[in-house]
């Protein structure tokens, strides 16, 4: 008998045989991958005015958008809450925020069922100008000043689609089949 | 174009249909959660800062590291560039001079004090000892909020409403601390409030901060504007909690009822700070136990 190709049995993501994937792999890394974006607080940038784009949200939102159904609705709650323990504004603000955005994007999927790049990009930017506009309230700031989050918006609408892809990266390493059968 | 896929439409499907509707349920008590939090710390700002803080505690070791990366990136650089481009060097003697020229208002201020002190009795002008030295390892740099943290806490004395100086300036105070680290109110955070006065005369204001790096001066006293651009304002030391000439900003540009001024110690250039203790309360003690208190309300 011949022998076969080395890479006969293999696909992107790794041996088909005698492999399989690791649930925590699968489901942690979407998790892990939002917490570590809700810590951009302690990042060695200490900024005089607020210049950062909301890290822990695009992560949350771009994993919403890319995997459709792999977070539960409810994942504003934790996600929100462990980022409102970082980020200084009122305690609650992200936990309301955070779940409004799942609960939106949830109606905005039913009305647009069709999704593309160009669409979801507009989703998010959306997304992203609503929440640092009422985030900035929030936290107490006065109406005339909004125009401070302005540099912060721009950089977060046009950082998106980066975060989205590596969004898509992370997704292929969530799938890659580590576990060995016996 | 592709579709978000036929499992996500629960069709007739009535166990489907019902997830779906438990998901909406949850994520609305989540929201309504999250509403309630939220009316309570802005009703009582601190009451979720214990567990903020025991959160700040457990993050902040790698904080430190990245802030000690920071710095020894920034050295690695300019020793780099030192080499190749006089550049550098010339960012570096600009900036010391910037630091002299602080200094220099600090010491005019200074000596205005000194004029005014020999006048009282029984104060003494004490020399501050810091209370800590420690490190800004992080700020909410996503938040419109302004609010630093630094590398000690309540195991170094730290309490909150305490000082918080750089060698240009000073940065803000404690707003709550935890064992090892605390948090830190920036002067431009938009509830930060100091009182200045104009390091060459006794022109008294209060520096509020913008959230956009620069601190908003307005005059105490109503009328003509005496304020010009490049005054450099210092503490007034008025109500404690600031001793009084730490350097605080430089006024750019005048306004109708003070002026909008440029931060002296940018917090992005500071690595370390100076924690000093409160400082009403020497002052009070000493009047105290002076000789002859003929106005204790003062």
């Amino acid at each position: 008998m011949e022998t076969l190709h080395p890479n006969a049995r293999r696909d992107p993501f790794g041996s088909r045989i005698n492999r399989a994937q690791s649930p925590i792999l699968a489901h942690g890394l979407p998790w892990v991958s939002i917490l570590l974006g809700s810590l951009t607080p302690w990042l060695p940038i200490i900024a005089s005015a607020p210049i950062l784009p909301p890290f822990g949200l695009m992560m949350l939102l771009a994993w919403r958008l890319v995997r459709p159904g792999l977070l539960p609705m409810w994942a504003g709650l934790p996600f929100g809450l462990f980022d409102d323990l970082h980020s200084g504004q009122p305690f609650g603000s992200g936990i309301l925020m955070f779940s409004l955005v799942l609960i939106a994007i949830e109606l905005i999927e039913i009305r647009f069922p069709w999704r593309n790049f160009w669409l979801d990009w507009l989703t998010a930017a959306t997304v992203l100008t609503v929440y640092l506009a009422v985030a900035a309230l929030l936290s107490g700031s006065p109406l005339m000043q909004l125009s401070v989050i302005l540099p912060q918006l721009l950089l977060s609408i046009v950082l998106f689609p980066v975060i989205s892809r590596l969004v898509a990266q992370f997704d292929r390493l969530r799938l890659m089949r580590v576990r060995r059968i016996n | 174009m592709v579709a978000t896929g036929p499992t996500r439409r629960p069709g007739s499907n009535k166990k489907a249909q019902l997830g779906v509707f438990t998901g909406y349920v949850l994520a609305g008590l989540g929201a309504l959660f999250g509403a309630t939090l939220l009316t309570i710390s802005i009703l009582r700002p601190e009451t979720f800062s214990g567990l903020r803080m025991m959160a700040a505690d457990v993050a902040s070791p790698a904080g430190e590291a990245g802030a000690a990366g920071r710095i020894g990136t920034q050295n690695f650089l300019e020793a780099i560039a030192g080499y190749y481009r006089a550049g550098s060097r010339n960012a570096e003697l600009e900036r010391e001079v910037e630091v002299a020229r602080v200094r220099l208002a600090e010491a005019e201020a200074l000596k205005g004090e000194i004029a005014r002190l020999k006048a009282l009795l029984g104060v003494a002008d004490d020399d501050t000892k810091p209370v800590a030295v420690a490190r800004l390892i992080g700020s909410t740099s996503s938040s419109v909020r302004r609010i630093g943290y630094i590398s000690a806490g309540r195991n170094e004395g730290l309490r909150p409403g305490m000082p918080v100086t750089s060698p240009t300036g000073l940065v803000g105070r404690i707003l709550s601390t935890g064992a090892r680290s605390s948090r830190v109110l920036l002067l431009t955070d938009s509830e930060s409030m100091v009182p200045v006065r104009r390091a060459s005369d006794n022109t008294v204001a209060f520096a509020e901060g913008r959230t956009d790096g620069s601190l908003r001066l307005r005059l105490v006293t109503l009328g003509i504007n005496p304020i010009k651009p490049g005054d450099v304002f210092v503490t007034s030391g008025a109500g404690g909690l600031f001793r009084p000439n730490i350097a605080v900003a430089v006024a750019r540009e005048i306004t109708r009822d003070g002026a909008i001024a440029q931060l002296l110690s940018n917090p992005a250039a500071t690595d370390y700070v100076m924690v000093e203790p409160i400082w009403q309360r020497p002052a009070v003690e000493a009047l105290r136990s002076g000789p002859d208190p003929k106005d204790p309300e003062d």
